[in-house]
């Protein structure tokens, strides 16, 4: 087990050093010189050399990129050219809004998906079962920023219940802030909602139809007692892994939700930064972003751990 | 050269550049305003950058220069007092203010003024407008509250060259660090700035003059007009300056809590042309494209009815206007007959570089759609400013790209060698040179006139329209400027009603 | 065949989302032919009409006819999910049959690699893949496609290492074929229900990617319409003009369901084993 856990380690760290090299090659041959655009085009060329030597452009891109590679493992994502602070103070600023919205959405979507699931694979068949099968079907066609655009339109535009967007930052309490990333995480959460709980749904059917499970109903247990004491055990390593999918995929979908919000989080700093040609903001933001989805599926690597004994033991 | 500051300025209008974002929050107290900005300023030093965004957040507000220019572009007094010039227009003794403090709480004096100017014209200085310096000879300190200004030539707008933002007076202790914590005279003090958001001004208690009414002033940068249009619609800002979207101002202008004030700015929207590149040096290609432009399509469709049409490069409300509009009539026969003499009968392909603005992205399919008509087949290509500055500006790597030129009285710049437009006549670079050494007023109308037929006549580019300002305000805003004759939002005048 | 459709549209729904499919799919065919309008003609003057009797769809901001828009963009949506597609089975399965034949030490970095694919979000590599190669529709079908590599790697692997110890394979390793062969001639059409099934999911997921990319301005450029440029464009508009927002998007949601439930047909159809837990 300590094997397979070291050995996951490793991997992640190899995933992130390749995912580094590609981020910075492609970024090598981004056409635009961030010091002309820096200066404007009043700028001589003398100065937009000297700029550049300022900045450490003229240096030869493998002395470039372990100068960053050795910043980022001591912490030190570089300081950017366009703001000339330090990447770290912008990237901690924006990632305090995606990933506590990629959360958010995540927890919403568990909290509405896995009940449903269950309720619906319990009343397989039924009507409920139908209705929320047909609900879900249409649910996870929906694309998020669409919905997201809906639920402006019809709750802040026109009933002005909520604020259209914009985010009042942490320092104006927990409340006004959880209420601006309120929208965009329902918008995030409800297409994922739907795909989770048909997967929920199937899982436990799968379950239930084990051999292991018989013999527990066999033996007199209660349907609920089964479901409780061993389905949902087995039915979470499905789950699991959409969740970790689902996560990425939502750490993602907040860089177009955070264009219907306006909300100031790491997509839009990446965004800008490629527009302004500020390389240094968008390597190591967007390393922030893929060491954050790494990170992730290890924790889903051993998670499973958790659900499934039998990967204790031996090659996955 | 000041046209990137104004390019930018222009982007301002209706930029959709990357997407910047504001933090939005319930409606503003009476003591603070929300201003929203569609770019963010890179830095807050307006000594060393060309972006107007810099000085639309500290202009007037943190900075002060020595003179100030006012809402109508009038020379006002700031940290001078007053002041003399001398008899042969070359010597200016500035009388300072005195009592003025920094708002770190160290004295103003005229040690600051020569530092300032000095730094501002030193050989290694990063000041975006170097020009505005280079007519002084000197400057020296007569005593703590005069300083003495001695220029090479006399110059009459020297004392509103004074007022620009690049020209405000700093000290020596903090210049270095004013790009991220600015320390000015100015009614306002820096608070803070979340990054890709809002810069965040406070009042100033010790300020020198009238106390500003707000306690705290907030500037959101959103880019996008559709968030632009949710923020004013929220109540989380509460005016714009330029509003990014024309489409929604007929919306705004019904809701009784807006105010919305349209004004003119000073840019020429046009469709730049590559004059060197064929076929868009023939010049009957270049008629052709004129004749074939709808204007008032353009501007219906792109800027939803903003907008005043030209038929050259000049500002309509300018006394020395001549209406050009109507030498190239929409008229797609006489068109296609053009471009059948200039020998493409079936038309030709070329691409059409887009900056982000709206004007360029919608004007630019509109145009697209209206040249296909006399067979130009083109391409649209969206660019970043980050692209368009080296590859359209610089290197003129173009055909056609759609920008609003935004300098006031810039028709000059078709005399400049190896503009990006590559045009050049003879005819019309005297009739420039001839303007320079005329000062008599009605001569110098007669030879704006001139240069204006002969670029129409030319079509050197396909002139468009003139850009309109609109600004977006909450009803019980007061005191906001209507008109913009330098890039800045005043905020020392404004209040809120009840 | 033609027993195969019998059995199938007695599959809710395989038919509900056959008929779906079929007609996007001839929405997209007919609009190369013919339009109501001509969608590269701007009428500004007829500009942000409600739908109404000559307009199914009511007009755009530039009067251009948004049911000609829809189908067009149709055709834009389905080009660039169906290469991507295309892109997907193409690198994939390779990959993925390659990784499960030769095993070891290959299979690890092959897998492996497809994490680091898996670590991109497909919006972040076409911001990346824009800002290199400028937007455009080519690069929004490289970014959706590249996503869809490991998908059809991992399940492709996944499908040949359950086939490579059955007896039929075991048989023809005997007859002294090699491996490349195998997977030519046995393991590939083996698994390809499980690869239509997919197919048709990644078809689904790329129409609303490649939306999102357009509505985020770096997929389709104009004057091509697009679904997810359409979207973008309605945004300040939807106070006043709020079909422009809307008919785009049912258009996404139509084409997307009608794939998933062709998806979930095929899935029950094709492979009874896997139907079992979906009834």
């Amino acid at each position: 087990m300590i094997l397979f856990l070291i050995r996951k380690i490793l991997w992640a760290a190899a995933t992130l050093a390749v995912a580094s090299v590609l981020v910075f090659a492609a970024l090598e041959i981004v056409p635009g010189d961030p010091a002309q655009v820096m200066l404007g085009i009043n700028a001589t060329d003398d100065a937009i050399a000297a700029l550049r030597e300022d900045l450490g452009l003229n240096k030869p891109a493998l002395e470039r990129y372990f100068s960053w590679i050795f910043g980022l493992l001591q912490g030190d994502l570089g300081k950017s050219y366009t703001y000339s602070v330090a990447v770290r103070e912008l990237v901690a600023d924006r990632i305090t809004i995606s990933l506590p919205l990629a959360l958010l959405a995540l927890v919403m979507s568990t909290a509405i998906a896995i009940p449903v699931g269950l309720y619906a694979a319990t009343k397989r068949g039924s009507i409920a079962d139908t209705t929320i099968m047909a609900v879900t079907q249409v649910g996870y066609a929906i694309p998020n920023f669409w919905l997201a655009l809906l639920l402006v339109y019809i709750l802040a535009i026109w009933l002005q219940l909520v604020p259209a967007g914009g985010f009042p930052g942490w320092d104006g309490g927990l409340v006004p802030a959880l209420k601006a990333l309120f929208l965009p995480a329902v918008s995030l959460a409800l297409p994922q909602a739907a795909i989770l709980s048909r997967i929920t749904r199937s899982a436990l059917l799968d379950t239930m139809g084990e051999d292991y499970i018989r013999t527990a109903r066999a033996k007199g247990l209660s349907f609920r007692a089964t479901i409780w004491k061993h389905a949902l055990r087995n039915t979470m390593i499905p789950v699991l892994t959409i969740l970790g999918l689902q996560f990425a995929y939502l750490l993602a979908g907040t860089i177009v939700i955070e264009n219907v919000f306006y909300l100031p989080g790491l997509g839009r700093l990446i965004f800008q930064a490629i527009a302004l040609r500020d390389l240094i903001v968008v390597e190591s933001a967007v390393m922030m972003l893929v060491a954050t989805i790494i990170l992730i599926n290890l924790v889903v690597d051993l998670a499973y751990l958790w659900a499934d004994p039998r990967l204790r033991h031996g090659r996955p | 050269m000041r046209t990137m500051k104004k390019l930018i300025a222009a982007a301002m209008v209706t930029t959709a550049l990357a997407p910047v974002v504001l933090a939005g929050q319930a409606l503003a107290a009476k003591t603070s305003l929300v201003m929203g900005m569609a770019l963010e300023p890179p830095h807050l030093d307006p000594t060393a950058g060309a972006p107007a965004a810099i000085d639309e957040v500290v202009y007037a507000n943190v900075f002060e220069g020595l003179t100030r220019i006012g809402s109508k572009g009038e020379v006002l007094p700031a940290l001078a007092e007053s002041w003399d010039i001398s008899a042969d227009g070359k010597t200016y003794t500035f009388k300072l203010r005195q009592g003025v403090k920094y708002h770190d709480g160290s004295d103003f004096n005229a040690d600051d003024v020569k530092f300032s100017l000095d730094r501002a014209r030193a050989e290694g200085s990063t000041n975006a407008q170097k020009a505005l310096f280079a007519g002084i000879d000197s400057v020296s300190v007569g005593d703590a509250n005069t300083v003495v200004v001695q220029l090479k030539s006399p110059a009459g707008n020297f004392l509103f060259n004074m007022g620009w933002g690049d020209a405000v007076i700093v000290a020596s202790e903090t210049a270095d660090g004013n790009k991220a914590n600015p320390v000015g005279t100015g009614p306002f003090k820096f608070g803070s700035w979340v990054k890709g958001s809002s810069v965040n001004l406070v009042k100033n208690g010790d300020y020198w003059g009238t106390p500003a009414a707000l306690e705290k002033a907030t500037f959101r940068f959103i880019s996008d007009p559709a968030a632009s249009l949710s923020a004013m619609l929220a109540g989380d800002v509460d005016a714009f300056a330029n509003f990014p979207a024309p489409e929604t101002v007929p919306q705004l202008q019904a809701d009784p809590r807006f105010k919305v004030v349209i004004g003119s700015t000073e840019g020429e929207t046009i469709l730049s042309t590559n004059n060197t590149k064929p076929p868009f040096n023939d010049v009957r290609v270049r008629r052709a494209i004129a004749h074939a432009l709808d204007r008032q399509a353009i501007i219906d469709g792109a800027m939803f009815g903003q907008g005043t049409p030209i038929g050259t490069h000049f500002a309509p409300h300018h006394p020395a206007y001549v209406n050009l509009v109507d030498r190239y009539p929409m008229d797609l026969e006489a068109a296609k007959k053009l471009l059948a003499e200039a020998g493409h009968p079936d038309g030709f392909k070329a691409t059409l570089k887009l900056p982000p603005p709206t004007y360029a992205r919608r004007g630019g399919e509109i145009i697209a759609a209206q040249l296909r008509k006399i067979g130009i087949d083109l391409e649209t290509i969206q660019v970043d400013w980050g692209v368009w500055v080296p590859e359209v500006f610089k290197a003129k790597d173009y055909d056609l790209t759609i920008v609003s030129h935004t300098e006031p009285m810039d028709i000059s710049i078709y005399s400049r060698k190896e503009y990006y437009f590559n045009y050049s006549s003879d005819a019309f670079n005297s009739v420039i040179e001839k303007l320079n050494a005329t000062t008599d007023e009605a001569g110098r109308y007669e030879l704006m006139a001139q240069a204006q037929k002969i670029i129409s006549e030319d079509a050197v580019n396909g002139f468009m329209f003139q850009l309109a300002k609109t600004g977006v305000w909450n009803a019980k805003v007061n005191g906001l400027w209507e008109n913009s004759p330098v890039q800045a939002n005043d905020l020392t005048g404004v209040s809120w009603s009840d | 065949m033609k027993q195969f459709l019998k059995t199938a549209m007695h599959n809710r729904s395989f038919a509900t989302g056959i008929v779906i499919t079929c007609f996007i799919v001839l929405m997209a065919a007919v609009s190369f032919i013919w339009t109501p309008y001509d969608v590269t003609n701007l009428d500004i003057t007829a500009k942000l009409k409600a739908p109404y009797g000559s307009h199914w769809f009511g007009t755009d901001h530039f009067g251009r006819d948004i049911f000609s828009m829809i189908m067009v963009g149709a055709r834009n949506s389905i080009a660039v999910a169906l290469a991507a597609v295309i892109i997907g089975v193409g690198i994939g399965v390779p990959v993925g049959c390659w990784a499960a034949a030769r095993g070891g030490q290959l299979d690890e970095v092959l897998m492996r690699g497809n994490d680091v694919v898996f670590a991109f979000p497909s919006l972040l590599s076409a911001a990346m893949i824009a800002a290199v190669f400028g937007p455009g529709a080519i690069n929004a079908i490289i970014a959706i496609g590249i996503f869809n590599i490991p998908v059809f790697a991992r399940l492709s692997r996944g499908a040949a290492l359950t086939l490579w110890p059955r007896d039929f394979i075991m048989a023809a390793r005997a007859a002294g074929k090699n491996k490349t062969r195998i997977t030519i001639e046995h393991i590939i059409p083996n698994m390809a229900n499980v690869l239509i099934v997919q197919a048709t999911v990644a078809f689904a997921l790329g129409i609303i990617l490649e939306a999102g990319l357009a509505y985020v301005g770096l997929g389709t450029q104009p004057p091509t319409p697009s679904w997810g440029k359409m979207l973008n464009e309605a945004q300040t508009m939807m106070s006043f003009a709020p079909h422009m927002a809307v008919i785009p998007g049912l258009a996404i949601v139509i084409s997307v369901l009608g794939l998933n439930l062709l998806g979930d047909g095929l899935r029950d159809v094709l492979d009874p084993r896997l139907s079992r837990k979906r009834d």
